[in-house]
């Protein structure tokens, strides 16, 4: 195919239906910003889309050194994907440490684009090449395609009266109008962001537009490109989609839960990554009238929210395991008081500090069971970033509905990680309102009278008249709420807690086996290893494999359909990114030999791992049954 | 909630139905009979009333109080009064806590709710010991105190209460002693009727487990020549002949004898509550005997913006500028930025 605008030269068009491609550089590079903007162009464009972020905690790790190398992996495609994929097809590495770091992930025979100027004899010995990797054949099996990017932002940006540093920076632009001439993409969406982002600083926004145009040019104008790439927008079901983030479909469920609630959100929280952005977008939203307080600690965090919910609010707080840790005792509180709560846990490789920007699943035990004595609470965990919002709304369904703290389980790879959402009407969902208990002028409130279908007991806030009663940590007298010390009474509070939580399985709906209702293998999931694990059981039933997926997000009631669905498999198979957690739940619960599959690299699953685990296990039905 | 409105409550309106618990002849007792006299002052609305504590024989008095009540964890009853406070701005909060769960487990939360302003009074019961679980020191427990848990005595400086909410800009600060019932009514009033984070310390005895703590001083036979009770805009004058008092020199309080060395009441330090500069305050509170007579009564009242009113404020702030821009479209905060259509 000849493009129009080629002129003598000779430029084809390969048509493809999955790319994905990792930006890396220094963290001071700006890969991250030149992964969202490529990311926000390429699902404009109509490409399904999915993300991986990949950054150091640190803030800026000494520049040019391995530990610094800052990644994005987007993957997009003309088809349904689940993943950012397993391996880059392209490379985008922007210094040496950046090519070290990732040159063993990327596709044999795949593209790597480098920034030259950056490959000299100080950045090399900081990554550890004795020789340059670029003329020592060493990258022989790859396409490698050099380009002085440092040197050509130089002359694109002449005259502009900037400093050499400050033209410097803009190279992450240039390598960004790059890939968007190699993959056909647009450069309006980021010439605008540009335009807004350093509106008031002309020169260096300028700076930013040329390097981008120029990254373009070069594509267009070289001869080292010889085909770009064309990935056809993907068939999406019908209506009106948007780039969203795990953790700002999460804050936006929230702001939506409180609309259907009809009841104030009360947001308090103690910064900590990867949940912080969620305090940074409600707390950007006051003019819905979200209350926020960024709290002296984790402690005081769920305090507050404790207090907001004590008083009517939709009382919540967000952390991470090491803040989900300090929490514990007073999500005991909320469990003995029973109050609403929504406490979300964004996890993060652990334990202690951990990777904090890693992914993990490390979680569930804790929030199962993190608490002094019998301390039950219901435990939902989202699948994919979009899923972040209707399970957001469904937190604070069951919150509400139950009189129950509820933990909220999302994980770095949900949070930072991104996919199109089709945005639902506001208008078409369901209320999720419920009442106060009404003043009353009998005397005699009865704080722990439960609801009969529920066992919830009512929400009776301070301020309305006649419900005054007292309320504590102190084991309560059943009905009464009084302080109780009955040994019959405890006990029987204690199977009240529990059989109030186990009622939510009532309320939730029936598990989705996605293939057949039965087989050789099920595999099943929690939370964010939704797409790895969807794509391999996909692959898997192409080959004619009797494979079905299933994942859950209820955790804790689980759904009362699941002991019957693990029984119609041969095999069941559990991957989770922590030691077997849930496994163990399941395997007490329903006395099933489910096969784990538990990596903990801080790593979401590779399609290809969970398939070849997948392989090996029907491998070994087959032999059994043989 | 205009007192037209209520009818008129008396202090046993504000009496639960549960039986008190606290070891007969503690000062509990006198607190918590002072605090139900004085409720009725407000012209509140019992439902409108919140008792929070922590853990603690403090923590018990919630439910002794006819009103809301929440007995919560040890040291976070300021966390719990911060959000609820927050969310509700309408209700009357209270914070009942003690010297364990107020300065050790909580010693995090009392700054923070003192310089944010959060709009609660908190009452601290200071007894110098855990009591509760019978008989440990505490951080106000005097240097050299031996307790169950320190038994060749403390070997660590004890917090001094006052001066800690002063540095952390607490907008009022009180003292009284259990016994002192009048004065323990009035202060009590006097931190009700402040608008922001209120903090009284009462000095209380634990008969049990550390009897006579505050005696040397509060005792009736001594307590005139031993206390300062400070009185707003008048000089500081002790003694149970009111001839001594205090003289600032510079930083430093000098206690002088009005007649003698041509002293006269004129050089002696007037007591300003409001003095808006946290200093003096800090002074007074590390007054105490035997150097200086221990000062009881308002010792800080300077007015500033509640936590609550700031939030609301800027709620407010947003939704009228937001406002200016014609109706929140939920639809369109859903959409974000950019989005492309399939159809």
């Amino acid at each position: 195919m000849t493009s129009p605008k080629s002129g003598n030269q000779t430029e084809s068009v390969t048509q493809l239906d999955r790319v994905t491609i990792r930006f890396a550089g220094d963290s001071g590079d700006g890969m991250q910003l030149t992964g969202s903007q490529f990311t926000a162009t390429t699902a404009l464009f109509g490409n399904d889309v999915s993300t991986l972020p990949d950054y150091p905690a640190e803030i800026r790790a000494p520049a040019g050194s391995l530990p610094g190398v800052s990644g994005f992996q987007i993957s997009f495609s003309s088809g349904d994907i689940h993943t950012p994929g397993d391996r880059p097809d392209v490379l985008v590495a922007m210094n040496p440490a950046a090519l070290k770091v990732n040159i063993g992930d990327l596709v044999p025979g795949g593209g790597i684009i480098v920034n030259t100027d950056a490959f000299n004899d100080i950045n090399l010995k900081k990554a550890g090449y004795a020789v340059d990797p670029l003329h020592d054949g060493s990258l022989q099996g790859y396409n490698l395609y050099e380009i002085p990017m440092s040197t050509m932002v130089t002359g694109a940006c002449d005259g502009l009266g900037l400093t050499s540093k400050q033209i410097e920076l803009t190279k992450n632009f240039f390598a960004l109008g790059v890939m968007f001439w190699l993959y056909e993409r647009s450069m309006a969406g980021t010439e605008k962001w540009i335009a807004e982002k350093f509106a008031g600083k002309e020169a260096i926004a300028e700076a930013n537009k040329r390097a981008l145009n120029a990254g373009y040019a070069f594509g267009e104008t070289t001869e080292i490109f010889h085909t770009h790439y064309r990935v056809a927008p993907a068939h999406l079901a019908p209506g009106t989609y948007r780039n969203i983030t795990g953790n700002e479909a999460t804050a936006l469920g929230f702001v939506m839960a409180s609309k259907l609630a009809e009841r104030d959100l009360f947001l308090a929280s103690y910064p900590i990554t990867p949940a912080s952005d969620i305090l940074h977008q409600l707390s950007g939203y006051k003019h819905l009238g979200i209350k926020t307080v960024q709290s002296e600690d984790e402690i005081a965090a769920i305090g507050a929210a404790v207090g907001a919910a004590y008083g009517g609010a939709m009382g919540m707080t967000t952390t991470s395991g090491p803040g989900m840790a300090l929490k514990a005792e007073m999500l005991g509180l909320a469990v003995m008081v029973e109050l609403p709560l929504v406490v979300v846990d964004v996890q993060r490789a652990g334990p202690s500090t951990g990777m904090p920007t890693k992914t993990e699943q490390g979680d569930l035990l804790m929030s199962m069971f993190g608490r002094n004595s019998d301390s039950p609470i219901p435990v939902i965990a989202p699948a994919t970033p979009a899923e972040c919002f209707t399970m957001a709304i469904e937190a604070w369904r069951i919150a509400l509905k139950h009189m129950t703290p509820v933990v909220y389980l999302s994980d770095a790879f949900l949070a930072t990680g991104a996919e199109p959402w089709k945005i639902p009407q506001a208008s078409d969902l369901p209320s999720i309102a419920v009442e106060n208990a009404p003043p009353s002028d009998r005397g005699g409130f009865r704080p722990y009278q439960r609801d009969p279908e529920t066992l919830a007991r009512p929400w009776a806030v301070p301020g309305t008249k006649g419900l005054e009663h007292r309320i504590g940590g102190l084991e309560k007298l059943d009905e009464l709420g009084t302080v109780s010390y009955d040994p019959d009474n405890h006990h029987r509070m204690n199977l009240l807690r529990a059989e109030k939580v186990a009622r939510v399985a009532r309320d939730i709906p029936a598990t989705e086996v996605w293939g057949d209702a039965e087989g050789d293998l099920l595999i099943l999931g929690w939370g964010s290893t939704y797409g790895s694990i969807r794509s391999a059981t996909e692959r898997l039933r192409e080959r004619g494999k009797r494979v079905s997926h299933a994942q859950l997000r209820y955790l804790n009631p689980l759904p009362n359909d699941l002991g019957d669905i693990l029984k119609r498999f041969k095999r069941v198979l559990l991957p989770e990114l922590n030691l077997g957690q849930l496994r163990m739940l399941l395997r007490a619960k329903y006395l099933v030999d489910i096969v784990g599959f538990n990596l903990v690299r801080g790593k979401p699953f590779q399609i290809g791992e969970i398939e070849a685990k997948a392989e090996s296990l029907l491998g070994e039905s087959v032999e059994v049954s043989t | 909630m205009t007192q037209s409105e209520l009818p008129v409550l008396t202090k046993k309106d504000f009496e639960s139905d549960q039986d008190v618990r606290w070891c007969p002849g503690c000062g509990d007792y006198s607190i918590l009979a002072q605090t139900q006299k004085t409720m009725p002052d407000f012209g509140v609305a019992k439902e409108k009333i919140v008792f929070i504590s922590g853990i603690g024989c403090s923590g018990r008095l919630p439910y002794y109080m006819n009103t809301f009540g929440f007995h919560t964890i040890h040291g976070r009853a300021a966390t719990i009064a911060t959000g609820l406070k927050g969310a509700r701005p309408d209700l009357m909060v209270w914070v009942i806590t003690g010297d364990g769960d107020a300065l050790s487990i909580g010693g995090n939360h009392l700054i923070h709710a003192m310089r944010r302003n959060v709009d609660m009074k908190m009452i601290m019961f200071n007894n110098r010991i855990y009591g509760l679980t019978k008989g440990q020191a505490s951080p106000t427990s005097p240097i050299g105190k031996k307790t169950k848990s320190t038994p060749m005595g403390t070997i660590e400086t004890p917090i001094i209460p006052l001066n800690l909410v002063a540095a952390a800009e607490a907008s009022f600060i009180a003292r009284s002693v259990d016994t002192h019932s009048e004065h323990l009514q009035e202060m009590m009033h006097r931190a009700g009727e402040h608008t922001g984070a209120a903090f009284l310390e009462v000095l209380q005895n634990c008969n049990i487990f550390n009897d006579g703590a505050w005696r040397d001083f509060t005792d009736k036979s001594v307590k005139e020549d031993r206390m300062l009770v400070l009185k707003h805009g008048e000089p500081m004058i002790f003694g149970a002949e009111k001839n001594k008092g205090i003289r600032l020199n510079g930083l430093q309080p000098e206690v002088v004898t009005i007649g003698e060395s041509g002293v006269t009441v004129a050089d002696l330090w007037v007591h300003d509550e409001t003095d808006q500069d946290a200093t003096r305050t800090q002074i007074l509170s590390r007054m105490w005997w035997p150097d200086f007579p221990v000062p009881v009564g308002v010792f800080r009242r300077v007015p500033r913006p509640t936590h609550d009113e700031l939030l609301v404020a800027q709620i407010d702030e947003a939704k009228a500028a937001r406002a200016a821009k014609g109706p929140v479209d939920l639809q369109r905060l859903l959409s974000g930025g950019e989005t492309w259509t399939v159809s």
